[in-house]
Formats: C-alpha cells, structure tokens, sequence
C-alpha cells in the first residue's frame, strides 16, 4: 500500500499504514502525539478533536485515506511550556478544567473558532464548543478562557 | 477538681499511618516529597495537601513533589470518596508536618547552638540571630522521620498561615493543557501491548461457548485469555486488539440473560422487591396535636451513569508470582485486597498504583478493569498489557448510581404547620465498593471459574454518612420524625457509589415537598426554612444565597425561581442554591445562584470550581440523565442515547464562599448536588405551576405532571 502524506504540528508526515486505520489510532500508536485522546470511538464527545485543515473534526472515525495531503493540528501543535498558545494561557489562568481529560480536544475546537472568528460572542463561544463534553461541570470556566483568549489575541 | 480535658488525638489518617516518613521525605537538592493515601480524580485534591504541607514546612509550593498513592510505599488512607480527602489527608498532613518541623527546628537548634524558639523558617531555610543558617536539606541526614508522630506538635493557628486559605494555580494543570501524559490511558511503557475483554450485550448473560479460530488468525495476536466465563484478548497493537475482541465476539455462545425491571415504572419495581428495611431515626413530640392534613408525595429519580469522558483504563505486568497493577481506583490498598482474594495472591506480591484517568464521580469501572489487565497479563510473558473498556461497555457494564423511590408522608395542623414527618426510601444499597467485604467486588470475579458470587450493595453505617439514607434525617426542626430505609436485596441492575450516594434524592424529596408546604401556607420559601433552621451556619449560607439572588425577584411570566438547601451528610459542607429556570415544556436552567461554608477553604478558587462543577453536574442529572434499558439490556450506551448537559444548555453559576478559617476543613464535591436539584424543580413549579417529583424533569415529565394536576 502507498504511504500516506499530510503534514501533522506543521511539518511532513509520512505513515505507510492501513489506509482504514482511523487518524486517531494512528497518531496515538504510530507517531507518538497523545494530545488527542480516546473519548468514545463515535465521533460523539469530542475528546479526540484535531485540526483537519483548520476544522476541528474528531479523528477516532477519521480513516487514514481521507487525512492525505490535509494539515493536521494537535493540541501539541497549539504552542509549548515556552511558546504557549494564548488559549493555553488562558486555560491556565482562568483554571479552566477539573480532570482535564477533555481539555484538549476542547483547545481544538476554541482555537478553530478563533480562526475563523477572532472576536466571537459568549453564544459563539458555546455553540463552537457544544459538540465537546465535559462531564466535570468546567463549561463556564473554559467559555471564560476562550473569551479571554480572544481578548488577548486582539490586543496584541 | 474538674474533669481534665480529653487526651488530643492524633487525626485519624495519621494514627492509622504514623510513620512521619511514610508522609513526608526530603530529596534531592531542595525537594519535598509529599505521600498522602489520596488520589487525584480531577478534583484538585493534590494541589490543595500541597498546600497545606508547603504552610506547615514553610517551603515554597513549588518545591513539593506529590507522590501519586501506591500500596508499596504510601499510607492507607482508604478510599478517596464521601469529600473527605481534606479533611482526613487534609488534617493529617498539617500534623505530620507540624511535627516534621519541629523536629528540625530541635535539630537546627543543637548544630546553630540557638535555642529553637528563636528560629524561624523560610523556605527551607533555618535561620535565627547572629545570621547563622541550616537548611532541612542539609539537616536531613541527621534527622529521622522513621519514627510516630505523637500528638504533641501544634500545627500553626489560622492567621499564620500564607499558602493554605488562598487560591493558587492548580498543580496538574500545565500538563493538562501542553499534553504532557499524566493520565493512564496515555501511558506507553516499553514493550507495552493492549488487551480487550469480552463482554455480554445481554444484561447477566454468561458466556458458554466460544470458537477461538478466528481470533487466533488476527495478524498480531498475542493470547486469547479464558477463565470460565471470562475471556480476552491480548495483541501487539489496539488495532489488532480490538480485530481480535471482533473476531472472538463472532465466535461466542451466551446464555440467556437475566430479566431487567420495567424502566417506565421503577417506583413500582423498587417497592415489590425483597428488602431489608431499617429505622434510620425517629424523634417523637412531647406533645401530639392533630392532624388536620396529611399529604403524601413520592419521588423518584432514575438510575444515572457515571459517564466518565475516559474509558476506564489499567495495566498489568507479571513478573513470576508477582503482579504489578496501574490504576485510577479510588482505593488502591481496597483494589489490592480484592485482587488478593481473586488471584489467590498474598498482599505482598501484588502492587497496586495510582495513575490519573478522567474525573471519577464515583465507582465506576476503574477497579473492574484493574482486575481485567491482571487476567490479561497473565497471557503478555511478562510484558505490560494496557486495558481499555470500550465506551460501550463502560455506560453498561460499569456499577450506576442508585435508582431511588422516596415517599414522604407530612402531617400537617390546622394551620398547615409541619407537626409529623415519616420519610421512607427504596433504593438498592449505593455501595458495592472492593475491599471491604470478604468477597470481591470486580465484575470479572463473578465471570471466572469457580465464580465469586455478584455482590449486592449495601449502605454504609449512618456515622457513616448512610447510603441511600444518605441525607434523609431533615435538618429542620419538626418536632417528630420516622426514617426509614428499604434497601433491596435483589439487584438486576449493578449499582454502587455515585456521587453524594442517596443524598441528592433525599434532598431533592425534602426540598420539594417543604417548597410544596410553603406555597400552601402563603409563606415565602425562604423565610419557612429559616424558621425551621436553629443551626447559624446554615441559617447564614441560606441568606447568603438569598441575598446574593436578590430574592425573590419580581414574578416575570416564563421565568421561575427555586431554593434547595442541605447540609452534605449532616455533617459536611452547609449549600444553598437558588435556580432560575424559564421555559415552558422544555427547561433551560438559566441561572445558579449559590452559597457554601465547607469551614476553612484551603484553596477558595478550588472550592468555587468544585461547587461550580457539581452544579452544572446536577443539572444535567435533573434535566437529563437516566439510564436507559428494556428488559433484557441496557440500551443507553452511547453519548446519543445518553445525553448530558451541553455548553449551550450549561447554567450561568455564581457562588459565594463563606470562609471560616478557624474551623476544620471538609470537602465540596458533593455538597450542591442535592441542593441544586432541588432548587431547580422548585423553580419549575414557581414557573409552571406544576411539581415534577420524577426525575429528570424532562418535557414528558411535565406534560404528565400537568396531566395528573388536572
């Protein structure tokens, strides 16, 4: 089978794998990015949201074939430690989570929002992350970060 | 003479676990470690024991490492549940360290010749007059914290406290946000392989045939694991993994399974099973009026789903007769107990250590699938398995909380004033926890040769906090009460503990029906629970909601607004909510407005978000969640046949601490459930006219309570 190419965080990727392997599988098993995180195997709660040309798509049904020649973003991609992302910032700042698990398949989502819309309303900010579930009950805490992210994006 | 005042008593976590080294170490250059028995699970426990040990050590914060719980080298503390983790690790840390440094300053005084009175601390740093210094570092080899704590040593009064009380940034949270595995299910340990279990779709089935053939042509199979009516699969990769589990669920042959109850009428079913019924309390009056009227409400609420956003997760690794075990149980040295009894195994080969998973509400699965990777193993060679239940599996298989059907009968006098109360629960028991009984617990126990029998849960003791009379004593003062609780001694459906066990039911029933007696004095919600309120902290938190909400806001059509108070086990943290609902046959929860006093706030910013959480949690457990099954299985397995609350639906929520920094801590993860739900059909019928006492209150609810209203 041809290998498969598409660019992961920014740079070249090359797998030669199953082409019905799903995206997540694959980020996980084979190039070591366990940002992305296994929720529900369904495409239902978000926890394995990535980038996907700048659209945040869950990747535990994504097959492999339909990532060729896409861009795909992580949360490892978002910004580090020493190069955070302002949505990374702001997550810290406003203690947006309880047990995190959702997190970063939340970051994807909040930062493709500010993508295609850097000064999103609150109603905005909801809708964007209503495909996300978090079962702790840190929803207004994580809208508050967005909001703040925005903000700061603007400002500078 | 008078009577000498009681021994002090070292905190009970601390007698049960008093080897000062067994809590804290000093290592390497200028580190802390911190062991306590209690585990992370999402709700920030360990940032707050930080905090506590850095006041009491006077060590900056960020040199603590917190050592995640292990049974090989932590204290038994038990299980992390029932919000006690700062009360029990909380207090017992502040002691040991108390008295870690005051063995250091003893030190310090004999090497700096300076009497210890005069020395002081400062991050590490032991200094006194004429400029001389030490450091515990540099103390460490002298001074040995192998030895009890004793209760001499005085943790510091309250005003001198700098770190404890105020709202530093979480610990874990810059791992969370930059992907920096923390959590099990992110663990990939060399030479790690990934196993799978098969399990029944058919509730109670048990597995009585299965052709391997198949499975065994799976590219990269590495076992199919058999113990009776357990079986699995380990394999090189989870693609071939979860092949495998395909494959060797084509080749499986059930029995017929075990019938469930009717899910449209759980009251019914809850009051036509064999129980075991206790009298939880009783007060008699003095003196019996009359009564002119009698009402009698029953309430229900629906078997809920842990639902945890993670999969439960474990490894495993053999090592000859040894086993290694990782887990985000709730309890590791409980979790060790009942491996011992499953695996035939002294305690001493098995090791059983913590890793962070997704937020845990409760027993779910993690203990189930601890077990699970320890069978699996056994078919890796000595190479770590990772375990993974399927989403699938994790909202059928795993223990839920508890179906309740509570029935309240209030005799009222002639002026509708409160003179009997007889409060009476079925409910299956809300614990079935492992560790804690001579038979196992885990699911797999009762599925292998030579089975365990299924445990049915059971209710912890009343001094306890009860189970599913958890919360059913009312705080008010009605002079005679009878409380009572039946709990089932059969059990189609697994249950064990979910978040405040039977409390937020109770509460629920409580509220509702004191709402319900208010309306029909003409007498506002709030000044009636006041009445019947002696306890100041309660009376306050109470009126700090109130006034925080602007009660009672003008009547605007559409809009309606609800109290629920309670005080978490009686003796926990003290919560008033009030909701703001509108809507007329579907509720959005527009606004939650609450109030708490959980003693002293170790980190305010901690407590905030714990109530936060629970609050939007008990919303969608009011307006949403259930179970669902037909009479052979559990057909809620999915997110979509599962819904919880999105963020679109999620409440704005607003709350107020009331600090008390003199008074010993307890936790808040458990205190806005019961309030909130009953706050919010307390709104509902301020708004609609109706009371829904079924939850969730979902459209149809109402539209049959309008129904039965008229």
């Amino acid at each position: 089978m041809p290998a498969i190419q598409f660019r992961l965080n920014g740079t070249a990727a090359v797998v030669d794998v199953d082409p019905d392997r799903t995206l997540l599988d694959v980020l996980r098993n084979r190039l070591g990015i366990a940002g992305a995180h296994v929720g529900c195997g369904a495409g239902e709660c978000g926890a394995c949201y990535v980038m996907v040309d700048g659209r945040a798509m869950s990747s535990c049904d994504m097959p492999m074939w339909s990532v060729a020649e896409k861009d795909v973003v992580t949360v490892e991609g978002l910004g580090t430690m020493e190069l955070p992302h302002p949505l990374q910032r702001a997550f810290i700042s406003e203690q947006a989570m309880q047990c995190g698990y959702c997190v970063s398949g939340i970051l994807i989502s909040a930062a493709a929002l500010l993508k295609r819309n850097p000064s999103p309303t609150e109603g905005e900010v909801r809708t964007a992350l209503d495909r996300n579930l978090c079962r702790c009950g840190s929803h207004n805490r994580m809208v508050r970060a967005v909001l703040r992210a925005a903000s700061e994006m603007a400002a500078s | 003479m008078s009577a000498p005042p009681p021994a002090p008593k070292l905190p009970v976590s601390l007698a049960a676990n008093p080897r000062l080294s067994s809590w804290v170490r000093f290592s390497g250059e200028g580190r802390v470690a911190i062991s306590p028995g209690k585990v992370e699970i999402g709700q920030g426990i360990v940032t707050a024991l930080a905090q506590i040990a850095a006041d009491e050590l006077d060590v900056a914060i960020g040199r603590i490492e917190m050592i995640r719980a292990s049974t090989a080298t932590s204290p038994n503390e038990g299980v992390t549940s029932g919000s006690l983790s700062v009360q029990q690790s909380g207090r017992a840390l502040r002691h040991a360290c108390a008295e870690v440094r005051q063995r250091f300053l003893a030190a310090a005084s004999d090497r700096l010749g300076v009497e210890a009175s005069l020395l002081a601390v400062d991050d590490g740093t032991i200094s006194g007059p004429g400029n001389v210094r030490t450091s515990y570092w540099e103390l460490a080899g002298d001074v040995s914290l192998d030895h009890d704590a004793t209760v001499g040593a005085a943790a510091k009064s309250a005003g001198a406290r700098s770190v404890a009380g105020h709202s530093i940034q979480r610990i874990d949270i810059p791992d969370k946000v930059f992907a920096r595995p923390r959590f099990i299910q992110d663990q990939a340990p060399p030479g790690l392989v990934h196993g799978r279990v098969l399990r029944p779709k058919i509730s109670g089935a048990k597995l009585i045939a299965l052709d391997e053939a198949a499975t065994r042509a799976v590219s990269g199979l590495i076992a199919v694991v058999r113990d009776g009516g357990f079986a699995g699969v380990v394999a090189d990769s989870e693609a071939a993994a979860e092949a495998a589990l395909k494959a060797l669920r084509k080749g499986a042959a059930w029995s017929a399974g075990e019938p469930l109850p009717d899910e449209s009428d759980l009251a019914g079913f809850l009051r036509s099973q064999p129980v075991e019924p206790t009298v939880i309390d009783t007060r008699t009056a003095a003196t019996t009026g009359k009564a002119a009227l009698t009402l009698r409400r029953q309430y229900t609420r629906p078997y809920i789903a842990h639902g945890s956003i993670a999969p439960s997760c474990a490894m495993a690794q053999w090592d000859g007769g040894r086993v290694h075990v990782w887990t985000h149980s709730q309890g590791v040295y409980l979790l060790r107990a009942d491996l011992a009894i499953v695996l035939r195994l002294p305690d001493e080969n098995i090791v059983v250590e913590h890793m962070e998973g997704a937020g845990c509400y409760g027993h779910n699965a993690a203990d189930d699938v601890a077990l699970d990777a320890a069978l699996l193993a056994r078919g890796a060679g000595g190479r770590p398995v990772r375990v993974l239940w399927s989403r699938h599996d994790e909202m059928s298989h795993a223990p839920f909380g508890a179906a309740m059907a509570i029935e309240i009968e209030a005799d009222l006098d002639a002026g509708n004033e409160i003179i009997g109360w007889r409060h009476a629960i079925w409910s299956n028991g809300h614990v079935a926890r492992p560790g804690r009984a001579a038979q196992p617990a885990l699911l797999a126990a009762s599925e292998i040769a030579n089975p365990h029998p299924r445990m049915i849960s059971t209710n912890p003791p009343a001094a306890n906090g009860g189970g599913g009379d958890r919360n059913s004593v009312p705080l008010y003062d009605f002079p005679a009460w009878t409380i009572t609780s039946h709990r089932l001694l059969t059990m189609p459906v697994r249950t064990s503990a979910l978040r405040t066990l039977g409390a937020q039911g109770n509460v629920f029933a409580i509220e509702s029906l004191l709402d319900e007696i208010a309306v029909l004095r003409g007498e506002d919600s709030i000044a009636f629970r006041l009445r019947h309120l002696r306890d100041e902290r309660a009376r306050e938190v109470i009126r700090a909601a109130a006034r925080r909400a602007a009660w009672k806001p003008e009547r605007r059509s559409g809009i309606g607004h609800g109290i629920g108070f309670a005080r978490y086990k009686n003796t926990g943290a003290y919560c008033a909510a009030i909701a703001e609902v509108e809507g007329t046959n579907d509720i959005r929860v527009r606004r939650l407005t609450l109030a708490v006093d959980v003693g002293e706030a170790i980190n305010p910013d901690g407590v905030v978000n714990q109530i936060e959480g629970g609050a939007i949690q008990a919303t969608s457990w009011a307006l949403k969640e259930r179970v669902r099954f037909d009479r052979t299985r559990v057909t809620s397995t999915s997110w979509t046949d599962y819904p919880v609350l999105t963020f679109s639906e999620v409440p704005a929520v607003d709350v107020e601490i009331i600090q008390r920094p003199e008074v010993e801590p307890v936790g808040a993860g458990e205190a806005a459930h019961g309030p909130v739900t009953a706050a919010i059909a307390n709104a509902v019928h301020d708004c609609l006219g109706v009371r829904v006492r079924d939850l969730p209150i979902t459209r149809d609810k109402i539209i049959a309570a309008m129904e039965l209203a008229t």
